[in-house]
C-alpha cells in the first residue's frame, strides 16, 4: 500500500514536472554561483584592497558580534538580561573549553581563541539568510584561520619547550623500534592538520549551502509540486543552522587540543 | 541575476568552482585579517574584560549573600537560645516565688491558729472558773432553800427543831 502510495506520488512528481515547469527556466540551477566573490560597487577587476561582497559580509559579522558581545553586556547587570545571557553563554562556553581542555595556563589564549569562535560562529550563521554570502565557505578564509592558529600553536610549542617540543613527535611509550617509524606518522599528521583543520569548515559549509540551491533549483523546475523540495529546503536548513553552531565548535575545540599539545607536548 | 553571476565565474576562473578562483585569494585574506583583528580588539579591550567583570561581581554578590544568611541563621538560632533560657529563668523565679509564699502563709498560719488555741484555752478557763462559781452559788442556794423547806416541814408537823440540827441534817443529806 505505502509503495503503491510513494510510487503514485513520484509519477505525479515527474509528470507534474514535464506539464507545469515553466519553459526558460527547466533545471537551471548553478549550485556554485552564490560563492562567487564580486565587487560591491561596479563589476572591474578584484585588488586585494577591493570591497568585495565577502568585505560586505565579514563586516556584518563583526557588527553581530559587536550587538551581541559589546552592546549586550553594555547595562553589567548581575541579573542578566537576554542579550547579556547569550554572551555570557558564549564567554562561558569558550572560557570553560580553553580551560578544561587546554589547560589553565592556556587562559591568556582565551581572547584569541574567543575572537576565532565568535568570527566563524557568525559567519555561519549570517550565511545562512538568503541571498547572502558564506565567507566561511572559501577555502581561502578558513585556511587562513587554520594556517594562524597551525603558526601560533608550532611557535608557542617551541618558544614553552624549546627542543623538548620535539618530543611530541617522539611517542617514548612505544617500543624503541616503532619509534622512528611513529614519529614520521606523527610528524605527517602534524602537518595535515591546517589542512584537515580548514578543509572541514569549508567544505561542511560549502556543502551544505550547495545543496540547499540544488533544492532551490528543483523547486523551480517542478512547478506545481514544488512542495516538495521546499520542504526539503526546510529540512536541510535547519541541519544547516546545527552545521554552523557545530563546526564553529569543532574548530574551536580542536584549537584547544593543538594547544594543549603545544603546551604540554609529553603524552 | 542567476545567469549574470554564472556567467562572472566562468569569466572569472574558468572553474565551477569560486573557491579555487585564486585571483580572489589576496582581496578575501586581507579582509580577513582586518575582520579578525577588529573583533580581537573589540573582545580583548571592551567585551571580555567586562563580561569578566560582571561575571565576578556576580560571583561576589552570591558569596557574600550567602555569607549574609550563614549571619542571619546564627543570629537567629543564638537568639531563640536566649529566648528560650529567659522562658526557662523566668520559670523558675516563678516557681521560687510560688515556693516562698506558700512557705510565708504557711507560717502565717501557724501563728494565727497557735494564737487562736491559746485564745481558745484561756476562754475555756475563765469559763470553768465561772461554771465553778455558778454551781458553788447553787449549792448554797438549794442548801438555804432545804433548811427553810425543812424548817417549814418540821414546824407543820409540828415539831420544833433547833437551826443548827435542821443545818446539820441538810448538810448530811447533801453529802450523801
Amino acid at each position: 500500500m505505502g509503495k503503491i502510495f510513494f510510487y503514485a506520488v513520484l509519477a505525479l512528481v515527474v509528470v507534474s514536472g514535464l506539464i507545469f515547469a515553466p519553459e526558460h527556466a527547466g533545471l537551471a540551477i548553478h549550485p556554485m554561483d552564490q560563492f562567487v566573490v564580486q565587487p560591491l560597487f561596479g563589476d572591474g577587476h578584484i585588488a586585494w584592497y577591493t570591497p568585495t561582497n565577502a568585505t560586505l559580509w565579514m563586516g556584518l559579522a563583526i557588527l553581530a558580534t559587536v550587538a551581541l558581545m559589546v552592546m549586550g553586556s553594555s547595562r553589567r547587570s548581575i541579573v542578566p538580561g537576554r542579550a547579556q545571557s547569550v554572551a555570557e553563554l558564549a564567554y562561558g562556553f569558550v572560557y570553560k573549553m580553553v580551560e578544561d581542555v587546554a589547560g589553565k595556563d592556556a587562559v591568556k589564549f582565551f581572547p584569541y581563541i574567543m575572537t576565532l569562535f565568535m568570527f566563524i560562529v557568525m559567519a555561519n550563521v549570517l550565511g545562512l539568510l538568503p541571498t547572502s554570502f558564506a565567507t566561511t565557505s572559501h577555502i581561502a578564509v578558513t585556511a587562513v584561520l587554520a594556517l594562524l592558529v597551525f603558526v601560533t600553536v608550532t611557535v608557542v610549542g617551541f618558544v614553552k619547550n624549546g627542543a623538548g617540543f620535539l618530543g611530541l613527535f617522539w611517542v617514548s611509550s612505544a617500543p624503541l623500534a616503532l619509534r622512528p617509524i611513529l614519529a614520521i606518522i606523527e610528524l605527517i599528521s602534524y602537518f595535515v592538520r591546517p589542512v584537515s583543520h580548514s578543509i572541514r569548515l569549508g567544505g561542511n559549509i560549502m556543502a551544505g549551502h550547495a545543496v540547499l540551491k540544488v533544492f532551490a533549483g528543483f523547486a523551480g523546475a517542478l512547478g506545481l509540486f514544488s512542495f516538495l523540495p521546499i520542504f526539503a529546503i526546510t529540512a536541510v536548513y535547519a541541519l544547516e543552522v546545527l552545521v554552523a553552531f557545530i563546526q564553529a565548535y569543532v574548530f574551536t575545540i580542536l584549537t584547544c587540543v593543538y594547544l594543549k599539545d603545544a603546551l604540554h607536548p609529553s603524552h | 541575476m542567476a545567469t549574470e553571476t554564472h556567467g562572472a565565474a566562468e569569466a572569472a576562473g574558468g572553474a565551477s568552482m569560486p573557491q579555487l578562483d585564486f585571483s580572489t585569494f589576496s582581496n578575501q585574506i586581507f579582509w580577513l585579517v582586518v575582520t579578525l583583528v577588529v573583533i580581537y580588539l573589540v573582545l580583548s579591550r571592551v567585551a571580555l574584560p567586562r563580561i569578566a567583570g560582571v561575571l565576578a561581581e556576580r560571583q561576589g554578590t552570591i558569596t557574600s549573600d550567602l555569607a549574609a544568611a550563614e549571619d542571619l541563621k546564627a543570629k537567629a538560632v543564638d537568639a531563640e537560645n536566649a529566648y528560650n533560657k529567659a522562658l526557662a529563668d523566668a520559670r523558675a523565679e516563678a516557681q521560687r516565688i510560688v515556693a516562698d509564699t506558700r512557705a510565708e502563709i504557711q507560717a502565717e498560719l501557724d501563728e494565727a491558729i497557735a494564737k487562736a488555741d491559746d485564745q481558745i484555752a484561756a476562754k475555756a478557763a475563765e469559763s470553768e472558773k465561772a461554771i465553778a462559781v455558778i454551781k458553788a452559788g447553787a449549792l448554797e442556794s438549794v442548801q438555804v432553800v432545804a433548811k427553810d423547806t425543812t424548817a417549814e416541814i418540821v414546824a407543820v408537823l409540828g415539831g420544833n427543831a433547833e437551826a443548827d440540827d435542821i443545818a446539820e441534817a441538810v448538810a448530811g443529806q447533801m453529802k450523801g
